[in-house]
């Protein structure tokens, strides 16, 4: 007889090393590997009890498939992982650079609608956004693989920049819809 | 190779028997079936030779409703009764209708679930029920062509479907006697049918302007898997909006009033579609319409006309395109290949704008009116099981975020648009008052931030919660999305492990009961027939479940299966067994049901052990590298 042991991470089902730098194709290989196998489409002749359980595995390799490409998503649950509970929706950083810095860009967004040519200016915000993201996961790396409490506990700050960040990139990204359709 | 695989005569109860299975294209102004036949999958003509079936049904007092090509050519004498475009209609509720019905000629009167019935001379009807008579009129097709039942289908939506409107879609297939297997998003399907012949890789834009809905879905296509990356649409913009377009033109220029009675109104769209028909190939088309009072009334209009008066809705496609392209979190340069699909794509100038917005020329290969049935009946081939080797997976997302009302009219997204589907989200709730029993969510779908802005799926009242004091009990609500796109709820109280009974009221559909009682109904008259057929298909069950139970045991049975469990699914199968050869259908049914209860167990341990198969086989691949 088999024990029921605990589920696996999302790390063990995708065959990844526990880590925040990941190797994208890997994942997306795994995972069309995976779904091969458990979709409930490859259930549509089974019985009602493996339906469902095809179900929910493809549901959770869909979820973990989300969370693992997703940077985000994916340092915080690494975060989680570590046994540090981490709240980014709700708190806030102390960095009065980073909230100055953020200060402006809205500022700016908020403004673009009067710029000249207001697609270009959205556009460089866009630019502008992408970069300092970039550089937060750049820096997310480089944490990660320290491993150190102090390295997490910043990276817990990192994350919550990133929050920002993305939150400021879903705003200038709906903008951007809204102009070019009302310019259309 | 293909000579090898004609099964011989009297081979037919051999495991692997080639099974009958259609995909259905179930579409605003034109519907199709099509089916892998030696190979090759082909739409299914009737017996004039016509491959589509028109989308209308003309109901009569005493006999059975007429669809297709007659009911069509009845729609200018006997508008009230002859139901067309009754797509839009689907999984709509009367307050939509009554929006969308200023512009369609039927009486309509308030149904009991919240559904909008048609007042017609063969009583009142939902439109579930008329999407039902469409989809038997198909069946029957599909049944005499290929010589046999239908033992699945695969019906297909506008990927911009919300819940009520797949469930609606669903309900007719059930309605109709068919079983359906899944419903297809239509971009999907049309890559299918496009990814088969060319094999190709890449990014691919899927442009689908049907009669009545426009999509536009990006998908990544890998090995075999097509990954839907995001959609959007519009469920009310299609080509019938150009015929309305032409027609206001005639009517202005023909002083024709608007009040005009419905029979000189159907005669325009005939002639304004016939006109946009013509200004494909032609730079200038020639009109000419009977007016009410018997005068006639002929004129011109030229290609460049036809363009100015179509001119917005085409724009009006691109928006969801750019909303689509961000989505999916990609530039328009690069997508690799733009697919076509519907009949309004044959207008030149959707084909002028959308080369221009992807930069890219759209592929036209596949006639885009058959493209997604062809795209359905491959699909559908393969999940009935003809094709076992078959490395195609079709991931679909879900179009529309699916949320929760909450304090002041507000709502919370619990499941974002564009997550790949199957997906589950749980959710904790706890009560609020002392001794609670009982407490209601209210499931709604689309991106506004008001409730009143999204579209009411249902309202699901949670019962059994054991009472406790307030804030004390955690109620754990789980909301899956199957594959179909279709949403299901169930409910936990964690702190005591009582499963919540919940009571589903959907606010713009059919209830369990009131499909059954149509069932009943339309199929009163056939009770022999249908209990012969019945029994047919309870023992195919039961051969599959009892060779699917033996192959499963013969591997792993001894390895994790104890003695008790084992004898108790050894009991059950040889009652299946015996029961298989008697007439009563009922028993071989609970028989199943049993073989499946004592299984249970054993099939979530099989399925756990794949699991871990999969994940150690990765290892192991490595190691070695």
């Amino acid at each position: 007889m088999m024990a029921e042991d605990s589920s696996p991470t999302h790390f063990e089902l995708f065959g990844l090393p526990q880590a925040f730098s990941i190797d994208r194709r890997q994942l997306d290989s795994r995972f069309r590997e995976l779904q091969r196998k458990f979709h409930p489409d490859r259930y549509a002749n089974a019985g009602d009890i493996e339906r469902r359980l095809s179900a929910q595995q493809a549901s959770r390799i869909n979820e973990g498939y989300q969370i693992l490409k997703d940077p985000l998503r994916r340092g915080r649950y690494l975060l989680e992982l570590a046994g540090i509970v981490h709240d980014d929706e709700h708190r806030t950083t102390r960095d009065t650079g980073f909230l100055m810095e953020q200060m402006e860009m809205r500022e700016e967004l908020a403004g673009v609608r009067a710029a000249d040519n207001a697609l270009a200016a959205l556009g460089g915000i866009l630019d502008r956004i992408s970069r300092d993201i970039d550089a937060l996961v750049a820096e997310l790396d480089g944490l990660f693989a320290n491993g150190d409490a102090a390295s997490l506990q910043a990276a817990g700050e990192a994350i919550m920049k990133l929050q920002f960040f993305r939150r400021l990139q879903d705003e200038a990204v709906e903008l951007e819809v809204t102009l070019e359709d009302e310019l259309a | 190779m293909a000579l090898l695989q004609i099964s011989e005569p009297g081979q037919s109860t051999a495991p692997h028997q080639h099974r009958l299975a259609a995909g259905i294209d179930l579409g605003t102004t034109n519907s199709l079936v099509a089916s892998v036949r030696s190979g090759v999958a082909e739409t299914l003509p009737d017996a004039q030779g016509r491959h589509l079936l028109p989308s209308v049904v003309r109901y009569h007092a005493g006999s059975d409703p007429v669809v297709g090509t007659a009911a069509l050519a009845a729609a200018v004498d006997d508008p009230l009764n002859t139901i067309a475009s009754v797509k839009r209609l689907m999984g709509r509720g009367v307050d939509d209708v009554r929006h969308i019905g200023d512009r369609l000629p039927y009486e309509f009167v308030d149904g009991s679930s919240g559904m909008p019935l048609l007042r017609t001379a063969g009583g009142d009807v939902s439109p579930v029920e008329v999407s039902a008579e469409i989809l038997r009129s198909l069946k029957e097709r599909a049944e005499q062509t290929l010589g046999g039942e239908l033992a699945g289908v695969v019906i297909t939506v506008p990927a911009y479907f919300d819940d009520a409107q797949r469930q609606a879609t669903r309900d007719a297939g059930r309605l109709a006697g068919l079983n359906v297997l899944r419903l297809l998003n239509e971009p999907t399907a049309a890559a299918v049918a496009y990814g088969l012949d060319q094999a190709s890789e890449g990014v691919i834009a899927i442009y689908d302007l049907g009669g009545g809905t426009f999509d536009i879905s990006i998908l990544r296509l890998n090995k075999g898997v097509f990954e839907v990356m995001s959609t959007a649409g519009n469920t009310g913009l299609g080509g019938d909006d150009m015929d309305r377009a032409v027609a206001h033109w005639i009517m202005g220029q023909a002083g024709i009033h608007a009040g005009a009675g419905h029979g000189q109104l159907r005669q325009l769209m005939q002639v304004a579609r016939a006109a946009k028909e013509a200004l494909t190939t032609q730079a200038r088309v020639s009109i000419k319409v009977h007016r009410d009072d018997g005068s006639r009334w002929a004129g011109e209009l030229t290609r460049a006309e036809f363009d100015e008066l179509i001119g917005a809705l085409v724009e009006k496609t691109l928006g969801p395109c750019r909303r689509a392209l961000r989505d999916a979190g990609i530039r328009a340069s690069e997508v690799q290949t733009v697919v076509m699909v519907g009949g309004s794509t044959r207008v030149p100038l959707v084909r002028a704008r959308v080369a221009d917005f992807f930069k890219a020329e759209p592929m036209v290969d596949i006639d885009p009116d058959k493209v997604v049935a062809v795209g359905a009946a491959i699909q559908a081939d393969i999940l009935v099981g003809n094709k076992p080797d078959d490395e195609m997976l079709l991931l679909d997302v879900i179009p529309l975020s699916l949320g929760l009302e909450t304090m002041g009219g507000l709502t919370e997204k619990i499941i974002p648009r564009n997550t790949t589907i199957p997906t589950a989200r749980a959710q904790e709730f706890t009560t609020f008052k002392d001794g609670q029993t009982a407490m209601s969510l209210h499931v709604v779908q689309g991106e506004r931030e008001l409730v009143d802005d999204c579209r009411s799926l249902a309202r699901f009242e949670l019962h059994d919660i054991p009472p406790m004091v307030a804030g004390a009990a955690r109620i754990r609500v789980t909301f899956q999305v199957d594959a179909d796109g279709l949403l299901n709820v169930t409910a936990e109280e964690l702190t005591q492990g009582v499963k919540s009974g919940i009571e589903i009221k959907p606010s713009y559909g059919l209830s369990d009961h009131e499909i059954e009682t149509m069932l009943r109904d339309s199929m009163a008259h056939a009770t022999d027939d249908r209990d012969a057929r019945r029994l047919r298909e309870e023992q195919v069950e039961a051969d599959r479940v009892l060779e699917a139970l033996h192959s499963a045991l013969a591997a792993d049975g001894d390895r994790l299966l104890a003695a008790d469990e084992r004898a108790a699914i050894d009991a059950a199968a040889a009652t299946l067994a015996a029961r298989r050869n008697g007439s009563d259908y009922r028993a071989i049914r609970q028989a199943i049901e049993t073989v499946e209860q004592a299984s249970s167990a054993y099939v979530e341990r099989r399925m756990n052990n794949s699991i871990r198969a999969a994940m150690a086989g990765h290892s192991v691949d490595e190691f070695k590298t």
